[in-house]
């Protein structure tokens, strides 16, 4: 009798309970938190917080290979690298390339902020983790969400939980992380500069840029192919004009679907397990690290660009070639606004922002090419 | 003379504080504009008196629209 209550409390999850679990299920709750209470990417961490609870649940068999629901999300939507493009797919949708063509010459703030990444990623070598997890751990500094998935999932799936968090929650923290950064390394004369009017960029120059740029990028680095392809789709239902449903779907639809199949098996990812090691904890000082570097060589680059160029740049628009569009757009905005009342950033500060999707994408790419197995 | 203030940046109007015969002073907030999702305050260029409107609020700007007179 005491046996078989014994075998029956043994069916249930109590017992397999380890505090590491715990542990897991406050991280998870704090995310939730996070995402209600402060709204930080409330459409990702929501869902990737619930993800973890779940999987820190014993016994429930959620992520158990070819049998778990969510080990199925993940498997056939991460693995297979599915989601990620779909979800560029609707940022293509989203994203007006317009302030970019307007002024070309801020493309190379969006490279310029790259240089973070790549940092960071000989830092992290330097510190022990294979070249793999180190180019992944880089990638964060491009706060590029979708781009750290894909590379993490290509290179180094025991990070990616920890990687995404790590890029979702920083670029939740864009508007707190950048500023004191722009702050430190700009005067208030240079935060006063006024952009020059940029000139009227057509609707042909538009239409063709998703093409060119297709061919262009996918000739040169035939790894970023998913990522920009989908990009640059999205790009031409926008511009076209002819595919309203379909632009529609990708923004809308599409992406809310798919949204939900990516937060929730990354927060599976996170088993107590794998992401309880010092190694993956370390990820989110790394990734902080890499987020300042690429917002400082921004910075830096738009300075140095000022040094030879007779219409200056408000070096502010370096901070935004980090790719959280458009968060560190706005947040540019508003240093500057702080700066004159009367300069109005945004709308430049997009220029190098949509630039930086671009580069963190090539990026990618560049490590692929060079990394994968 | 009459001065006049333009849009800063392309967006939506969302709010209009002012309407003819409003005074306003340089860097008063006039309006409120909604672009890349964020709403960006346009502030007053110049001391006066408005005297005529060209916009209303939901109505969508270029950069460099007239939105109104300044005397």
């Amino acid at each position: 009798m005491i046996n078989n209550l014994y075998s029956l409390l043994n069916t249930t999850g109590f017992v397999h309970l380890t505090p590491g679990m715990i542990v897991m299920w406050c991280i998870g709750l704090i995310l939730i938190y996070l995402a209600i209470k402060k709204q930080y990417e409330p459409l990702l961490l929501l869902p990737i917080g619930f993800g973890i609870l779940l999987v820190n649940l014993p016994l429930s068999g959620l992520m158990e290979p070819d049998v778990g629901l969510l080990w199925k999300f993940y498997h056939y939507g991460i693995h297979w690298e599915i989601i990620p493009p779909l979800i560029f797919l609707g940022i293509g949708a989203f994203t007006d390339f317009g302030p970019l063509l307007a002024n070309p010459r801020l493309i190379f703030l969006g490279a310029g902020a790259q240089a973070g990444v790549y940092l960071t990623f000989f830092a992290a070598h330097a510190m022990g983790y294979n070249i793999m997890e180190a180019a992944t751990i880089g990638m964060i500094g491009g706060a590029d969400g979708p781009t750290t998935i894909f590379i993490s999932s290509k290179l180094a799936p025991q990070l990616l939980g920890a990687c995404a968090v790590a890029a979702y929650s920083y670029m939740a923290m864009v508007p707190i992380i950048q500023p004191p950064i722009m702050r430190l390394m700009t005067t208030k004369a240079e935060r006063k500069i006024k952009m020059a009017k940029p000139r009227p960029v057509s609707k042909r120059e538009k239409m063709l840029f998703p093409i060119v740029s297709t061919f262009l990028i996918i000739l040169l680095i035939p790894a970023s192919a998913p990522l920009i392809a989908m990009l640059m789709l999205g790009n031409l239902f926008r511009e076209s004009g002819v595919v309203e449903r379909l632009k529609g779907a990708a923004q809308n639809e599409l992406m809310n679907i798919v949204t939900i199949f990516l937060g929730l098996p990354i927060g599976a990812t996170m088993h107590a397990d794998i992401f309880l090691q010092p190694k993956v904890l370390f990820i989110f000082v790394l990734g902080l690290i890499a987020f300042i570097l690429s917002t400082m060589t921004g910075l830096l680059l738009a300075k140095l660009m000022n040094l030879f160029s007779k219409e200056k740049i408000n070096p502010l628009l370096g901070a935004a070639g980090v790719s959280a569009v458009p968060m560190a757009a706005r947040v540019v905005h508003k240093v500057g606004i702080e700066a004159d009342k009367r300069n109005y950033l945004i709308m430049y500060a997009m220029g190098p922002n949509v630039a930086g999707v671009i580069g963190t994408v090539i990026a990618a790419g560049i490590f692929i090419t060079l990394l994968a197995p | 003379m009459a001065n006049e203030i333009t849009a800063p940046l392309p967006g939506k109007i969302i709010r209009l504080d002012i309407e003819p015969g409003t005074s306003i002073e340089q860097e008063t907030e006039i309006m409120v504009i909604e672009a890349m999702k964020m709403e960006t305050i346009v502030y007053a260029p110049c001391d006066g008196v408005i005297e005529k409107v060209m916009k209303k609020p939901g109505d969508e700007v270029e950069e460099g629209d007239l939105i109104a007179t300044v005397a």
